[in-house]
C-alpha cells in the first residue's frame, strides 16, 4: 500500500490500509474493548495524543478522545476557534507546535480534502484522519465494517476478498459531499461486498461509480432496497443545498427511509447512519429506533475501532523506554 | 567590434528552413554570417572572434516564451524580472513575454516601460503583455495604442477571463486596430468557483471540486463566435494555455474556417495528467488544471498536426510557504522556464517522433510570428544574436533546489530530461553558460 513519506502509524485513507492491517486493527479493538478499564489505562499511560479539530464534531471527537483516555493517554484538544489558527497560523506550523509539545499522534478533522496528508508530510508524526473535507473518514468506514461484520455474524479474523461476498451495501443520499460514502466505497468492495450509491443526480454525479471496482450508481431507491443487505442513510446537508437543484419534498418522497418502505422492500436489511441524523428527513424515527437499526452500535463500535487505530499509531512510534501495548 | 564564432554545431533554424551542419558568426550582437562548417574561419579570424565549439550540439534560435509570470512589480518574494530572466536563460530562452497580473496590474504605459527598464536587470529580452482591461477587471478597455507604443506585444487579462461578450468584442476590435493580439485565459469563472482540479472521477475520488472541460471550451467557442462576427480581418484571438480536447477542437474548426485564431499549450499539459496530483501534491495544481489522459493525448495530436501554434510555459513562481498549504488553498501554477525544452524534446521529439525543427519552431519562430516580434526566433543574417546551444540527446537531472528562479514549485524535480542547455546567448552576450563547452 502506498504510504510514501507518511509515518506508518498514520491512517489517512482506507486505501493505505492492507486487509491484514485492518484485521489487526479490528482484533485490537475487540481485545481492548473487552479489557478491564484500569489495566487498559496502563497500556499507553501518559502517551500524548492531540486532537486537532478545524470543524465541529460530537461523535468523532468524543469517541477519539474517549478511546485515547481509555488507553491511558493524555489528550489535548485544539480547535480552530480559541487557538492561534484564528490568528492565521498554518496547518504545518500548528502541527509542528503540537509535535514540539510532545504529540505522538495527531487526530485531525479538517474542512479541506487532503489536509491530513499535508499534516503527515510536514510533521512526520502519525496522523489519524478524522474526516477531511468531502474526501475520507477512514475510522468511520472501519466502525461501519465492524458493525456489519458483527450483525451479519461474520468473523473479523482473516479478512479476505471473500469475507463480504454476496453482501450488497447501499449508500443513500448526499454521496457528493460525503466522506463516509467515499471511505466505505473504497473499503467494502475490497472485502467482496457490492456497493451501490443511490441518490438524485444533484447529489450523486455519474462519475462516482468510477471511484473504484465494485461500485455502481442507481437512482431508484426502492429497486435497490430489494437487493440490499445493508442500507446506509446519509444526512442531507441542508447547508450545502444552496445552488443545487433539489426539491426537499421530492427528495423525501423518493429517498426517505420510512417503515413502510423498509418493510415492503428490505424487511431484513441492516440500517446504518453515520450521524448526525435529521429525523423526519432522510430517515424516520421508527426506522432509526427500530430493530433493523444499528445506529447506536455504530457509535459504540467507533470507540473500539479508534482504540485500535490509536494503539497502532502509538505502537508505530514506540519511543524507547515506554512499554508497548501490542502483544506479539 | 565583438565577434563570436559558433562552429562545428548542427544548426536548426526553422524560420529559414535550415537543418544542417553550419557555423555561425555573431558580430556586435547580430548574426553576421551563416555558412558551411569551416567556411567562416577566415572571416572570424579577421574579426578576432572568440570561438565556441558546438561539436555535437544543436545550435538554434534562442527560445521565446510567450507566457510567463515574472511577478514584478509587487511580488518580488516569488520572482523578480532579474531572477525570472536568469531562469529563462538557463532554460535556453532569450525572450519572455510577461503577463500583466502583477501588483499593481500592468495596465499602463508607465508600468509597461518600467518592466523593460535597465534597472530591472533582465538577463534576456522582456516583452510585456499589458492588461486588456483596466485592473484586469473586465469592465473598461485599456489604451491599446499607447500600450503598444510603450512596448506591449499583446493584451490579456491572464489569470482571469474577459467574460462579458461586449467587452471581449470591444477588446478584439480595439486590438485589431492597434495591431495586437488578444490573449484569452479561457475559463468560465462563473462555474469554476471553489474548483481546484479537473472535473471527473479523480476529482470525485479526491473530494475536490472540479473544473469542467466546458468551462474552458465554452469561452473559446464564445470568443471564436465573436471573432467570426468581426469585419476587421486583422483581429487576432490567441488562446492561452489551452488544456482540453474540446477547446482544441473548437480552435481546429475555427482555423479550418480561416479565422485568425491561434493557441499555445504548456509543457505540463502535454507531459502530465491529473493523476500527478496523487496525494494532494500542490506542485500539480495549476490553472487550467492538469486534465485527463484523453485531453493530454489530444493536445499531443494537436501539437503534431499543427493545430497548436506554440509551446508556452505559463511559468508561475510561488513561495514555498504558499505551496505548502491545503490543496484547495494553495495558489495555482508551477515554474517552467528551465524544463520546457527538456519536456518538449522528451515527450514530442523522442516519444512522439516530432521532427526537431518543429519542436524548435514551436518554442521560437512560432511565438515570434504570433506576436509579430520582428527578427526574433530566426538566425538569418542581421537578426539579433539570440542563440541557444544544447545537447539534444544529453540527459540531465532536474533539481528544483538549483533553479535560477526564486521559487521551487515544480512537479518535475528529480526528473531526467534530454536537451541539456550548454550556452544561451542574447544579443551576442553569453547570458547562461553551464560550463560544459570549451
Amino acid at each position: 500500500m502506498p504510504v510514501g513519506g507518511f509515518h506508518p502509524g498514520s491512517a489517512l485513507s482506507v486505501t493505505h490500509l492492507s486487509l491484514d492491517e485492518i484485521g489487526h486493527i479490528l482484533e485490537q479493538a475487540s481485545r481492548l474493548e473487552s479489557m478491564a478499564p484500569l489495566p487498559r489505562a496502563r497500556l499507553y499511560a501518559k502517551r500524548r495524543v492531540s486532537l486537532l479539530f478545524y470543524e465541529s464534531s460530537t461523535r468523532t471527537r468524543t469517541s477519539f478522545e474517549l478511546a485515547a483516555k481509555s488507553l491511558g493517554a493524555d489528550t489535548v484538544l485544539v480547535s480552530a476557534l480559541s487557538s492561534s489558527i484564528e490568528k492565521g497560523e498554518s496547518l504545518k506550523d500548528t502541527g509542528l507546535t503540537l509535535r514540539a509539545l510532545g504529540a505522538e499522534c495527531i487526530i485531525l478533522r479538517h474542512p479541506n480534502s487532503g489536509a491530513p496528508f499535508l499534516l503527515a508530510r510536514t510533521t512526520g508524526v502519525p496522523v489519524l484522519n478524522a474526516g477531511d473535507g468531502i474526501h475520507e473518514h477512514p475510522s468511520q468506514a472501519l466502525l461501519d465494517l465492524r458493525t456489519i461484520l458483527t450483525r451479519l455474524k461474520k468473523s473479523s479474523r482473516n479478512l479476505a476478498e471473500t469475507t463480504l461476498r454476496g453482501v450488497t451495501v447501499t449508500i443513500v443520499g448526499d454521496i457528493l459531499h460525503s466522506r463516509v460514502a467515499r471511505s466505505n466505497a473504497l473499503l467494502l468492495p475490497r472485502l467482496g461486498a457490492k456497493v451501490i450509491f443511490c441518490g438524485p443526480e444533484a447529489l450523486l454525479p455519474a462519475e462516482a461509480a468510477d471511484i473504484g471496482p465494485g461500485v455502481t450508481v442507481e437512482r431508484n431507491f426502492e429497486r435497490v432496497l430489494e437487493q440490499s443487505d445493508v442500507v446506509m442513510m446519509l444526512r442531507i446537508q441542508k447547508e450545502r443545498l444552496a445552488g443545487l437543484h433539489l426539491d426537499l419534498e421530492e427528495y423525501m418522497q423518493q429517498y426517505q427511509l420510512h417503515s413502510e418502505r423498509l418493510k415492503k422492500f428490505a424487511p431484513r436489511a441492516l440500517v446504518l447512519h453515520p450521524g448526525p441524523m435529521i429525523r423526519g428527513l432522510e430517515i424516520t424515527s421508527e426506522v432509526a429506533d427500530g430493530a433493523n437499526s444499528a445506529v447506536t452500535e455504530q457509535v459504540r463500535n467507533g470507540t473500539a475501532v479508534r482504540m485500535g487505530l490509536l494503539a497502532r499509531a502509538l505502537d508505530a512510534c514506540n519511543p524507547s523506554g515506554k512499554k508497548s501495548g501490542r502483544k506479539r | 567590434m565583438k565577434a563570436i564564432l559558433i562552429h562545428g554545431g548542427h544548426l536548426v533554424d526553422p524560420a529559414n528552413d535550415v537543418d544542417d551542419a553550419r557555423d555561425l558568426l555573431l558580430v556586435d550582437g547580430r548574426i553576421a554570417a551563416v555558412d558551411a562548417p569551416g567556411r567562416l574561419n577566415t572571416l572570424a579570424k579577421k574579426q578576432n572572434a572568440r570561438r565556441i565549439d558546438a561539436n555535437g550540439l544543436i545550435v538554434a534560435p534562442g527560445l521565446i516564451d510567450m507566457h510567463v509570470h515574472l511577478r514584478e512589480p509587487g511580488q518580488g518574494y516569488k520572482e523578480t524580472i532579474a531572477s525570472g530572466t536568469r531562469a529563462a536563460a538557463a532554460g535556453g530562452f532569450t525572450a519572455v513575454c510577461a503577463m500583466p497580473n502583477t501588483s499593481p496590474v500592468n495596465d499602463s504605459a508607465e508600468w509597461t516601460r518600467w518592466m523593460q527598464a535597465p534597472e530591472r536587470e533582465a538577463r534576456v529580452r522582456v516583452f510585456p503583455i499589458a492588461a486588456a482591461t483596466r485592473g484586469s477587471m473586465g469592465e473598461a478597455l485599456t489604451d491599446y495604442v499607447e500600450l503598444k507604443a510603450a512596448g506591449a506585444v499583446a493584451v490579456s487579462d491572464d489569470g482571469k477571463p474577459i467574460l462579458r461578450d461586449d467587452i471581449m468584442f470591444e477588446a478584439l476590435t480595439a486590438a485589431a486596430r492597434a495591431g495586437l493580439p488578444v490573449i484569452q485565459h479561457a475559463e468560465d469563472t462563473r462555474i469554476t468557483q471553489g474548483a481546484s482540479m479537473n472535473a471527473g472521477a479523480a476529482a470525485f475520488r479526491l473530494g475536490l471540486r472540479g473544473m469542467s472541460a466546458e468551462a474552458e471550451s465554452e469561452i473559446v467557442e464564445r470568443d471564436i463566435e465573436l471573432l467570426s462576427k468581426m469585419a476587421d480581418r486583422r483581429a487576432h484571438l490567441h488562446v492561452a494555455h489551452l488544456s482540453t480536447a474540446k477547446a482544441l477542437e473548437a480552435v481546429r474548426r475555427a482555423k479550418q474556417k480561416g479565422l485568425h485564431v491561434t493557441c499555445e499549450v504548456a509543457p505540463h499539459h502535454f507531459a502530465l495528467t491529473e493523476e500527478a496530483i496523487a496525494d494532494y501534491d500542490t506542485h500539480a495544481k495549476m490553472n487550467p488544471p492538469l486534465r485527463a489522459g484523453s485531453d493530454r493525448a489530444a493536445l499531443i495530436a494537436g501539437l503534431l498536426d499543427g493545430t497548436v501554434d506554440a509551446i508556452a510555459t505559463d511559468h508561475a513562481p510561488h513561495a514555498i510557504h504558499e505551496k505548502e498549504q491545503e490543496f484547495e488553498r494553495a495558489p495555482n501554477g508551477i515554474i517552467g522556464l528551465e524544463t520546457a525544452l527538456g519536456l518538449a524534446l522528451q515527450v514530442l521529439h523522442f516519444q512522439h517522433g516530432m521532427a526537431l525543427p518543429r519542436v524548435i519552431a514551436l518554442l521560437s519562430s512560432q511565438p515570434a510570428r504570433l506576436l509579430a516580434l520582428e527578427h526574433r526566433g530566426s538566425l538569418a543574417v542581421g537578426c539579433p544574436a539570440d542563440v541557444v546551444l544544447f545537447g539534444a540527446n544529453e540527459d540531465w537531472r532536474v533539481e528544483a533546489e538549483q533553479s535560477k528562479s526564486r521559487s521551487r514549485n515544480t512537479p518535475f524535480d528529480g526528473w531526467v530530461l534530454p536537451g541539456r542547455v550548454h550556452i544561451t546567448l542574447c544579443g551576442g552576450e553569453i547570458v547562461y553558460d553551464a560550463g560544459l563547452t570549451s
